[in-house]
């Protein structure tokens, strides 16, 4: 039976088991979204095509599913570019469907007409101009495969409207055929057998996780091994909640995992970031490298002997000369470096462990992570504190960029995988709240709770109306500094306190705008109003904006100045 | 600025020959800030297969992360960094040369050193085909140049491992 190219879109999609699509119509897709109400998938109708980008992104950085979005020509498109380049850089499988002129027009400067593939080349793992009607299933079979697979990353497909109108035979590809792409998987042993030879020489080891150890789903082997070796474990942004930072002592009480160092880098902890820089041997496990995790790079772990586990080989040895690479999916190689563990332990650990283990709990008495709450003004890290108080960590978390984000990183105790969704590479304010959005479509039943600041919330403001008419409880927490808060720390510190440009000293009223949005506002702007606002917010089944109103000038410490070591922490 | 031999490198790679694929990999360089001194692409014997030849500058790191990158390339299927083998290369030029009376003969002593070829001919110019090395090639130009050279176009580099089949 004949099929048209739009009726084959929806078949594709059915058979790749995708349940939702974030998008925004126009001329260019109508023929798709005339064939929607024919099929059984959700349709959520986003306000602006960047939000459908990254309610897709949270969709499937909540679930490690692929998340989809579809969106028309021209503007259409180049609205999801932040959302393509944002799912990029942190690895964030998608397929994003773009309406184009008619194959014809091409290249004559048609009505909403744009290059998409040429603009988001540098942005995605791959992408595809879809030609001819016939093409499309096997197109699309390939864009799942490849977005989700390997080291997973965005995919772009260009659906011109003759195509999409066009009407073939429908086949669906069994499997695909990319004799260019074999991502490796499999470690290789000998790799493995000479990390596990430096491993048992240690002394001072650390474990070093980023978002690798979420996508390769491998927490559990992250926390086996860290224990069989009784190496402490500190994480990137992306890697936040793969180890758990909390778990429950002798009499049940939640306290901090013992092998537990917090966040590294720029904004690490005092005793992660000294961890690194005294260890002498890294076992870096789904991480890049990135400049803001290692400050100035000869400083970056002076003593250590590197073994770094990665699935992408252009990420081994880019920033950092290693000395064990090892290329492969990291589930794999944490299994084959757990099983070298087990069959050849290493003698007397605890002993040897003790000094390490001591020195390191030293530096966390030294300088914990901290901040006074007074009786007047809030604390943007008290607002935090009761969010994982009140939800007992147990919630989704989104944040926006800034202080926000740094904040909850430190102060929010993550414990599982994928609860914390936050653009790490590209920084990109905006994210979160329809991040938050595109969570609670995967997770109807869950509390997801975007931490955002007053400047990036109003870069994606418009997604409150598409989670008040989808009923998707989102709670928004402002932390409302009146300022954008990271970009004044910085010229605080090093540009002579000349705060050009970062006071947002006129916001709108969050309370009467989540009103006007047919969501609900609440405010706190005393110490004792903060739990019961995140309580009340927390028991509405419905969208919520809370509006902490904090203290304007508060910092993000430890910070590692640009361009310094890792352990050259301002600390205050 | 004068680039050390060792840093030149040549590299080749077999790709699909799928539409944009060459903006993929040349765009992969400028976006990375790695250099392209040739490149060269055409068909290969077999159906569907392209070979590119780029000839790139950079240290041992960079080069590493250039074919780190292009392997990673969805439809590049193999890459070769011909600085690890032996082989053989070529690259073709033509070469329009001012051949007046008293010039004629000389541009024909130097076709005739190069084994170059005189593929048109016209009252005041001769054209040349000359088929060599970089440093053949470089050769006959530094000596036309002395007669009048008044148009040139390289084809860049092409190149094939000398043993087992890449
Ligand atoms: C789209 C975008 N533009 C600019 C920046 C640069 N930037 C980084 S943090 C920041 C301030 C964010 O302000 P706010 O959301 O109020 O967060 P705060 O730091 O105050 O918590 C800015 C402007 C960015 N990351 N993303
Ligand atoms: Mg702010």
């Amino acid at each position: 039976m004949k099929l048209k190219g739009a009726q084959i879109f929806f078949e594709c999609l059915k058979r790749e088991g995708v349940e939702v699509i974030f998008g925004f119509p126009g001329g260019s897709v109508l023929d798709i979204y005339h064939e929607m109400p024919n099929h059984d998938i959700r349709h959520i109708l986003v306000r602006h095509e960047q939000g459908a980008a990254h309610m897709a992104d949270g969709y499937a950085r909540s679930t490690g599913r692929v998340g989809v979005c579809l969106v028309t020509s021209g503007p259409g498109a180049t609205n999801t570019v932040t959302g393509v380049a944002t799912a990029y850089m942190d690895s964030v499988p998608m397929v994003v469907f773009t309406g184009q002129v008619p194959t014809a027009l091409i290249g004559d400067d048609a009505f909403q007409e744009v290059d998409i593939i040429g603009i988001t080349r540098p942005c995605t793992k791959h992408s595809y101009l879809v030609r001819d009607v016939n093409d499309m299933p096997r197109v699309i079979k390939e864009a799942f495969y490849l977005a989700r697979t390997g080291r997973p990353g965005p995919v772009v497909v260009d659906l011109p409207k003759d195509v999409i109108q066009a009407q073939t035979d429908f086949r669906y590809p069994r499997r695909v055929d990319l004799p260019g792409y074999k991502p490796t998987l499999e470690a290789h042993s000998g790799q493995i057998k000479r990390a596990y030879q430096l491993i048992k020489k240690a002394r001072t080891p650390v474990i070093f996780t980023g978002g690798g150890v979420v996508l390769s789903e491998s927490s559990e082997e992250l926390v086996r091994l860290a224990e069989t070796l009784k190496a402490p474990v500190t994480s990137t942004l992306m890697g936040l909640g793969s180890f758990p930072a909390v778990v429950p002592d002798s009499s049940g009480n939640m306290d901090l995992h013992p092998l537990w160092l917090g966040m590294l880098g720029m904004h690490g902890t005092y005793r992660a970031n000294m961890a690194i820089s005294h260890s002498d041997l890294l076992l870096a496990v789904g991480v890049r490298f990135d400049d803001r995790v290692t400050g100035k790079i000869s400083g970056f772990a002076p003593k250590a002997k590197i073994i770094h586990i990665d699935i992408d080989p252009t990420s081994i040895s880019k920033n950092i000369e290693v000395d064990v690479p090892i290329v492969g999916d990291c589930k794999n190689a944490l299994r084959k470096l757990i099983e070298a563990a087990e069959a050849e332990p290493i003698e007397g650990l605890d002993a040897l462990r003790a000094p390490w283990i001591e020195q390191i709990r030293q530096w966390k008495e030294t300088y914990p992570l901290a901040y006074k709450q007074n009786s007047e003004i809030i604390k943007p890290q008290y607002v935090i504190d009761k969010i994982y108080e009140v939800c007992r960590g147990d919630a989704i978390i989104t944040t926006e960029v800034g202080q926000n984000q740094m904040w909850t990183a430190q102060y929010f105790h993550f414990s599982r995988p994928r609860t914390l969704l936050t653009s790490g590479g590209l920084g990109t304010m905006g994210y979160g709240l329809p991040a938050a959005i595109g969570a609670q479509v995967a997770h109807p039943d869950r509390l997801v709770v975007d931490i955002a600041g007053d400047g990036s919330i109003q870069m994606n403001i418009q997604e409150v109306i598409t989670a008040v008419c989808n009923c998707l409880p989102v709670k928004v927490a402002i932390l409302n500094n009146h300022y954008l808060g990271m970009v004044r720390q910085w010229q605080e510190l090093f540009y002579d306190k000349n705060y050009c440009g970062t006071c947002l000293d006129a916001s709108p009223d969050f309370v009467k705008l989540a009103d006007a949005y047919g969501a609900v506002g609440l405010r706190a702007s005393k110490p004792e109003e903060v739990e019961p606002v995140i309580r009340e917010a927390f028991s509405i089944k419905r969208p919520v904006l809370m509006d902490f109103v904090v203290s304007p000038e508060e910092g993000v410490y430890p910070i590692v100045p640009a361009g310094k070591s890792i352990s050259e922490m301002l600390l205050v | 600025m004068e680039i050390r031999t060792k840093d030149r490198h040549t590299i080749g790679i077999l790709v699909q020959n799928v539409p944009g694929v060459l903006a993929r990999v040349v765009g992969l360089f400028s976006g990375r800030g790695y250099n392209i001194e040739t490149v060269t692409a055409a068909e290969t014997h077999e159906p569907g297969l392209t070979r590119i030849t780029l000839v790139t500058t950079g240290d041992e790191r960079v080069l590493s992360q250039i074919v780190k990158q292009l392997n990673k390339l969805v439809n590049v299927i193999k890459v070769y960094d011909f600085s690890e083998t032996e082989f053989v290369d070529r690259e073709m030029a033509l070469i329009k040369v001012r051949a007046e009376q008293q010039t004629r003969a000389e541009v024909l002593r130097i076709v005739d050193i190069f084994r170059a070829k005189v593929v048109d001919v016209s009252p005041h110019f001769y054209t040349l085909e000359v088929t060599g090395n970089e440093s053949k090639i470089s050769a006959i130009l530094e000596l036309l140049g002395q007669i009048g050279i008044v148009e040139v176009a390289r084809t860049g580099k092409a190149a094939l491992a000398r043993s087992k089949k890449h």
